[in-house]
């Protein structure tokens, strides 16, 4: 079992596993940035395909449910001509009892280089990574509370090529931050590469114990949260993480930490909005503001796909043992 | 570092009477030119221009399509590829500053090959060095030579064009 601090990275210090924002250097997250710059113009090529990853063997094992996580991996694989098996376990073998080491084995004997991960529990993808062959890398698609690190990177990409930098930005990220393993890695992400300040704003039931060791200010009013900010990004309320009632109600929810129209007026005037999605319409976000000209929500979508094939290319290349 | 640079205005004099000859001989018809990037889409825009060719430039960054990419990994500045919607069909003049291993030009036959099935492909350089890998060979060049060992030949620009021979002291795979 190797160290977990170098887990992520080789012994040339390259991204070999990507498991979280946390414990990478600014060089490193905008290295990725920079090589997905170069993997978006495929996708308004005639031709959406490249033969980098040709050969190569990607697993999708989802744990726990997804749309555009999943959609988004297969396609960047598929743009790459890598072959990619996406595997709902939550349907399959460790429902007949198998242990997550034994499935991994076991589809680890089938040849694969890759395995892109997601799991309702923190810290899977580590694990799955401390226990892989040293040529495998593992990617983290979403563990439990913990990050979800190629989220973070395509909502910087996002931003870098609207704000076109991190100096000087002020960014609030709004709502379950509790509950939001994405709010964790854009927090890491956002502080790594220089923004100004990141700002959470969110009811007190819906933030972890000591949030401010993260690196944010902490707001309870949208008023006072949204003043000025250059960027807002709304969470999804994740109900299924619930376990008891943090809230009044839904349209009570929305009149405090919803965003409508008007609440976005106090931003700043060339503001944008985010939200990693699924929205939920009327809860944390109105339909003006997320079909809005402000709203980036959509393009985040499109930039997930060069993200994670900048992701993907990279740490494939740089696995362990590689010539 | 040893540099001695190379006077290239013949050189260019020559790969444009070769070119000409060789779109009479091959009955090109209505040809598109495609540099590759990024010296050779400096010498493809000087032809372009020379030959009064119709068909806009066409531009071709071949990183992706390499075959070394496990060595040296993804080039994180990659510029995107300007090429025409389809090349089904048409005649091709591809256009490289440099004709070394034939590598580089395996990879661009092989993107060209993405957009459609061309009817022929005619390649030009301006120069062609020894130490030839793969049995592809330009059709035009502006210039032959052969280099002592560590030595390279490489062209800087767009202005002015320079073209330098370069003793790096150990072989180079270009």
């Amino acid at each position: 079992m190797r160290e977990v601090e170098n887990l992520q990275l080789n012994e040339q210090g390259q991204l070999q596993h990507f498991l979280s924002i946390e414990g990478l250097d600014k060089a490193l997250l905008t290295e990725i940035l920079d090589t997905a710059e170069s993997f978006a113009d495929i996708a308004t090529q005639n031709v959406k395909k490249v033969p980098l990853l040709r050969g190569k063997t990607i697993v999708n094992l989802f744990f726990e449910n997804s749309t555009r996580t999943r959609a988004t991996f297969e396609l960047a694989a598929t743009r790459l001509s890598a072959d990619i098996l996406s595997m709902n376990i939550a349907t399959s073998a460790t429902s007949k009892g198998e242990s997550l080491l034994d499935t991994i084995h076991n589809i680890e004997a089938m040849q694969v280089d890759m395995f892109v991960v997601r799991h309702s529990l923190s810290g899977a993808a580590h694990f799955i990574a401390q226990h892989v062959a040293p040529h495998v890398s593992v990617i983290n698609a979403g563990d439990g509370q913990h990050e979800h690190p190629t989220q973070a990177m395509l909502d910087m990409f996002t931003i870098r090529r609207v704000k076109k930098q991190f100096t000087g930005l002020r960014v609030a990220i709004v709502g379950d931050i509790l509950h939001s393993r994405v709010a964790r890695s854009q927090i890491q992400a956002l502080n790594t590469l220089g923004a100004e300040e990141v700002r959470v704003i969110a009811p007190k039931t819906l933030l972890p114990t000591d949030v401010e060791s993260l690196g944010v200010s902490v707001y309870y009013d949208m008023a006072a949260g949204l003043k000025d900010v250059d960027v807002v990004i709304m969470l999804r309320l994740q109900k299924e993480r619930m376990s008891s009632a943090l809230l009044p109600s839904e349209s009570e929810y929305f009149k405090c930490y919803g965003l409508s129209a008007d609440k976005l007026k106090l931003a700043d005037k060339n503001a944008v909005v985010m939200h990693p999605g699924p929205i939920n319409r009327g809860v944390e976000i109105s339909s003006k503001v997320a079909d809005g000209a402000q709203s980036l929500i959509l393009q985040q979508v499109s930039n997930g796909i060069a993200v994670r094939m900048a992701v993907l290319s990279m740490t494939m290349q740089n696995r362990r043992g590689q010539v | 570092m040893t540099m001695e640079t190379i006077e290239i205005a013949n050189l260019l004099d020559t790969l444009e009477l070769s070119l000409c000859a060789a779109i009479e001989k091959r009955t090109l018809k209505n040809p598109i030119m495609v540099g590759i990037h990024t010296g050779g889409a400096w010498i493809a825009e000087e032809m372009h221009r020379r030959l009064a060719i119709k068909e806009p430039l066409a531009l071709l960054d071949i990183s992706f399509y390499r075959d070394d990419f496990s060595r040296v990994g993804v080039n994180p500045k990659v510029k995107p590829s300007r090429l025409p919607l389809s090349l089904e069909g048409r005649d091709i003049i591809l256009v490289d500053d440099v004709f070394y291993t034939g590598r580089t030009i395996r990879a661009a036959l092989n993107e060209i090959f993405d957009y459609g099935r061309p009817e022929q492909v005619l390649l030009a350089v301006l120069i062609e060095r020894d130490g030839r890998q793969v049995p592809i060979r330009p059709d035009c060049v502006g210039s032959e030579m052969t280099l002592e060992a560590g030595y390279r030949v490489k062209l800087t620009g767009p202005e002015p064009l320079v073209c330098v021979m370069q003793n790096v002291g150990e072989p180079v795979n270009a």
